[in-house]
């Protein structure tokens, strides 16, 4: 035999799902550890059931996830509809054309188990889902998964999926020694019999596809000359917060924020930093609130619903001129929601979300990269600005993983010890300067410095009044920081030409998906550019004269606005996405916006394709257009 | 070698170290007669006699009359927000484990709004005072009913009195996982509240003291009018809250082993005489921040870089 054929391409994006438990997870983790250590660059997503035991051989069961490998080393999104999928049985595969994210011409490999499984319920269904599939135009290659693998072992539940990751290193072309040492790797704190047994079943797989794929894929990897990390946002955050000098984190578990209070768990004591579970969320931030008032630099991490439960201490943090960092890991909303998907809906709640008016900085990471760096930027703001900092993530970021250029340590700044020097004599607790509103802080333990910090209104004394003079100038100096620190922003570079016919404008994860649209658009000579927003509140400068040379802007946000072609829909009770609100506000220009609720990332191609729709050109290829199915089944 | 005589003036002075003045800043806001006062001064007596520096004692409270006291006491304060003292406090007991902390709060603040954070607290354990200056009834937004308001109580939000029994808060805390200390007094048995707080100070870890507080603006009849007629008992122990012969006029005194949580339970869920003095008392219950400072060194920055280096190496493809 004289083995498969191979076809060269530049990235492919492939999915791999079983039922929950199945382990199609630790299969694309050996997977995508697999191509990074080949040099592909990657971004993988979490399919993950909204259930902890979801009834098996369900849709809802489908468990896994999508890795787009490619053979730059630098992938910023998780891209179009995949172009591959390896499916334990036909319901996990249904639930992944179901959301439409297939191509159309997408290879299926399934386990055949289920033709000839004695529940013929399980037959018929399969032979359903399957022509289903090649009506769409895929392509159905199916393997013998359940039985290869009981030649090994006696659960095939648990090791369907190593012969499923064999398989895969045959189908794209990768090396089985490399494999073997990241199945090695991934089960070190198993027993010896235990990886023993994944590398003979990884093995077999390998065989298997050797001996009967006629066309194997290669997506060459181009070296990119450094040393790179590949993590998902929530570690990213987690590690950020280390590096950047963080004491304590407080928190209450909340997806899909929680693992980065897990990865911190783990390692934060050994650099002398604490993780406090506390009662609730409202709790978490009162005693990140104390740790800082007391000196200590502290962040809480938390996702929607504990943002809601957190505006009341917010308040407090912006009247006392309380340093503070909290992160908002976006999830689906309102109320609980869509737990584990993305949305960036809480960015307004971000700004104003406070009683009273309660000056904010607001930022958000447009990478996991960046969640990484995102940090130290922020707690460096909240102590020269005595501030609360919000740092916006989301879902997509959090679970997602990356890879990016190792950080160097290099950098990091040493952390002097507390200062806890007399006061000079009539220093006060808000010294205020008049232009900027910037002023040092006390801390317990300076002598000469006592005096109680108030949640009421007061003066640079820290006395509390009622006035109206004073309360007017307490406003305007907490307000005039922020007013100090738009100052010192640059003003955001256009990506693409700095004119034209239209701007897209996003702000955190959809970053990469935009530019790689923008790009894709450019290449077919449209006129469009893309601008990122890093700094939501205070909004960076020189926007207005930016957008004065599009001819038309449009914001493009994973969060809700109303469709301005429905009939029921008019300019005036029309909701605008939250970035166009704060836009049009800001900048008194008719911004528009392509403002959706997916509960998944955009692919490039759906930015694509409105960018084509809102310059009245036509959509460039039918088939791979997506609808965006918001007509859900009743649920 | 110091002499006997160098040690007692050491002493002496180290008594005088600060006058009650350095621990008073502006003169107190609050109504004629009301107890607060009373408790303020007791805590400015019980730094005094400790000699603790000013700038390193730090009072915490929440919203509400009580909860003015950070105003008036000259150490650092925190005045936050309305049943949220006890978190905040949490926070500056796990950064900063070497200053003491004092947290004064109400009856709403503590028992009702704050109800979450007063029974995790008391599992902490956290190494403070905490003071909840029970007037019965919400005070400062001007006499609603309040968790502890007696039977009948007529306020702006019970007209024709209250719908409920009020509760219990001692009986609720001696049934707290890790609760370590246990005490009630009242503002009208001055010296009785002091000794209270004093042993309150001496203990390390949470040290719970319901102080019965007069309002006599709101509920002048609360208490037999302000403690007049209120039945009380001292609960009597060498290691609990001295008994001055005056008190015995107001009630009187019963044997109580404050070691025994048994003991204690049944002392908590007696209202009527009041049992006052030391419920329960276990000083050897571990402090949540002696915990977690137990596991923790600041590495110094070498270090810190290098093991940084390590955990990113665990990413590293
Ligand atoms: C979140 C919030 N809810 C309500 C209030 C209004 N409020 C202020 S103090 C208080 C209750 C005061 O009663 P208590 O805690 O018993 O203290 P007291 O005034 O009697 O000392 C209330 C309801 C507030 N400040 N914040
Ligand atoms: S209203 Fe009552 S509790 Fe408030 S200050 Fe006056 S007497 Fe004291």
């Amino acid at each position: 035999m004289s083995g498969p054929s191979i076809v060269k391409l530049p990235e492919h994006i492939v999915e791999i799902v079983s039922d929950a438990g199945e382990g199609a997870q630790k299969a694309a983790l050996a997977f995508a550890q697999l191509c990074a250590k080949s040099g592909n660059g990657l971004w993988t997503v979490e399919i993950i059931p909204s259930e902890i035991q979801p009834p098996p051989h369900t849709t809802g069961s489908a468990s896994g996830n999508r890795i787009r490998l490619a053979s730059r080393s630098r992938v910023t999104n998780s891209g179009n509809r995949a172009n591959m999928v390896l499916a334990f049985n036909e319901m996990a595969l249904l639930s992944r054309l179901e959301t439409g994210g297939l191509a159309d011409d997408v290879l299926v490999v399934i386990d055949d188990h289920w033709a000839t499984h004695p529940n013929t319920a399980y037959q018929q269904s399969y032979r359903e889902v399957l022509s289903q599939a090649k009506s769409q135009g895929a392509t159905i290659i199916e393997i013998p998964l359940e039985s290869e693998t009981a030649k090994y072992v006696d659960d095939t539940g648990r090791g369907k999926n190593m012969f499923a990751v064999g398989l895969l290193c045959a189908l794209y072309s990768k090396e089985l020694p490399v494999l073997k040492k990241v199945i090695q790797g991934i089960f070190k704190k198993k027993s010896g019999e235990v990886i023993a047994t994944a590398v003979t079943l990884a093995e077999a797989g390998y065989q298997y596809g050797i001996e009967n794929l006629e066309t194997c894929y290669e997506i060459e990897a181009i070296p990119a000359g450094t040393t790179k990390v590949a993590m998902n946002g929530n570690t990213a955050l987690a590690l950020g917060a280390v590096a950047a000098g963080f004491e304590l984190c407080s928190m209450y578990p909340i997806t899909p924020a929680t693992s980065a209070s897990h990865m911190l768990s783990e390692i934060f004591e050994e650099f002398g930093g604490f993780v406090h579970q506390a009662e609730d969320e409202i709790a978490a931030i009162g005693v990140a609130v104390g740790a800082s008032w007391s000196g200590k630099t502290a962040l809480t991490i938390t996702s929607g619903p504990g943002m809601a439960l957190k505006t009341e201490f917010q308040g407090l943090a912006v009247m006392t001129e309380t340093p503070l960092v909290i992160v908002d890991v976006q999830r689906g909303g309102p109320s609980t929601g869509l737990p584990t998907k993305v949305e960036q809906s809480d960015l307004l709640h971000a700004i104003y979300g406070a009683p009273g008016d309660a000056p904010k900085v607001v930022m958000a990471a447009s990478s996991i990269e960046e969640c990484y760096y995102i940090l130290s930027l922020a707690r460096k703001i909240a102590e020269e600005f005595r501030m609360l900092v919000i740092v916006l993530s989301d879902a997509n970021l959090a679970t997602g993983q990356q890879i990016f250029d190792r950080p160097d340590v290099s950098m990091t700044p040493r952390r002097p010890p507390l200062d806890l020097s007399p006061v000079e004599p009539g220093a006060l607790p808000y010294d205020w300067d008049s232009e900027t509103g910037l002023s040092q802080r006390l801390i317990p333990g300076q002598a000469g410095g006592m005096g109680v910090t108030t949640s009421l209104n007061h003066d640079r004394n820290g006395k509390a009044c009622y006035d109206s003079v004073r309360n007017q100038t307490g406003h305007t100096m907490r307000s005039r920081k922020l007013a100090a620190l738009q100052k010192g922003l640059k003003r955001p570079p256009v990506y693409g030409a700095d004119e034209g016919d239209l701007l897209i404008v996003g702000w955190g994860s959809t970053r990469g998906a935009i530019e790689e649209a923008v790009d894709s658009a450019r290449a077919d000579g449209i006129s469009v550019s893309s601008l990122h927003i890093q700094f939501l509140s205070p909004l960076p400068p020189g926007l207005k004269a930016i957008f004065s040379r599009f001819k038309k802007i449009m914001t493009v946000e994973i969060n809700y606005s109303d469709d301005k072609n429905d009939p029921f829909i008019t300019d005036e009770n029309r909701r605008y996405g939250q970035l166009a609100w704060i836009l049009r506000a800001a900048t008194l220009i008719d911004i528009d916006c392509y403002a959706q609720v997916p509960g998944r990332p955009f692919m490039p191609v759906e930015i694509t394709d409105e960018i084509r729709q809102t310059l009245d050109l036509e959509p460039e290829n039918v088939s791979n257009a997506v609808s965006m199915n918001t007509t859900e089944k009743g649920n | 070698m110091s002499t006997i005589a160098e040690e007692c003036l050491d002493e002496c002075n180290a008594v005088q170290a600060h006058s009650l003045e350095d621990y008073g800043s502006e003169n107190p806001r609050w109504c004629k007669g009301c107890g607060d006062h009373g408790v303020l001064a007791s805590l400015q007596r019980v730094l005094q006699k400790n000699n603790v520096e000013p700038e390193n004692a730090v009072a915490v409270s929440g919203i509400g009359c009580s909860s003015r006291l950070p105003h008036y006491l000259r150490t650092y304060g925190f005045h936050g927000i309305h049943g949220r003292a006890l978190p905040i406090a949490t926070g500056v007991r796990l950064a900063r484990p070497e200053l003491p902390v004092i947290v004064t709060m109400g009856d709403g603040d503590c028992f009702s709004i704050g109800g979450n954070h007063w029974l995790h607290a008391i599992r902490y354990n956290i190494n403070a005072v905490v003071l909840v200056l029970d007037n019965a009834i919400y005070a400062l937004t001007k006499n609603q009913v309040s968790p502890t308001s007696p039977d009948g109580t007529h306020s702006n939000t019970t007209p024709r009195g209250t719908y409920l029994q009020p509760m219990n808060p001692l009986s609720v805390v001696v049934g707290m996982t890790n609760v370590s200390f246990v005490a009630q007094t009242a503002t009208w048995l001055p010296t009785h509240l002091d000794q209270t707080i004093e042993k309150a100070w001496e203990h390390r870890g949470l040290s719970f003291v319901r102080i019965l507080q007069r309002c006599p603006v709101f509920m002048p009849q609360a208490f037999g009018e302000g403690g007049r007629n209120f039945p009380v008992v001292f609960l009597e122990n060498n290691e609990g809250v001295p008994i001055d012969p005056w008190l015995l006029k107001r009630g009187p005194a019963q044997a109580h082993d404050q070691r025994n949580i048994n003991a204690a339970q049944k002392v908590a869920v007696t209202v009527d005489p009041a049992p006052m003095g030391l419920i329960y008392h276990n000083p050897e219950l571990p402090v949540y921040e002696d915990v977690r400072h137990e596991r923790h060194e600041r590495p110094d920055h070498a270090t810190f870089v290098d093991l940084l280096d390590k955990t990113l190496d665990r990413f590293t493809v």
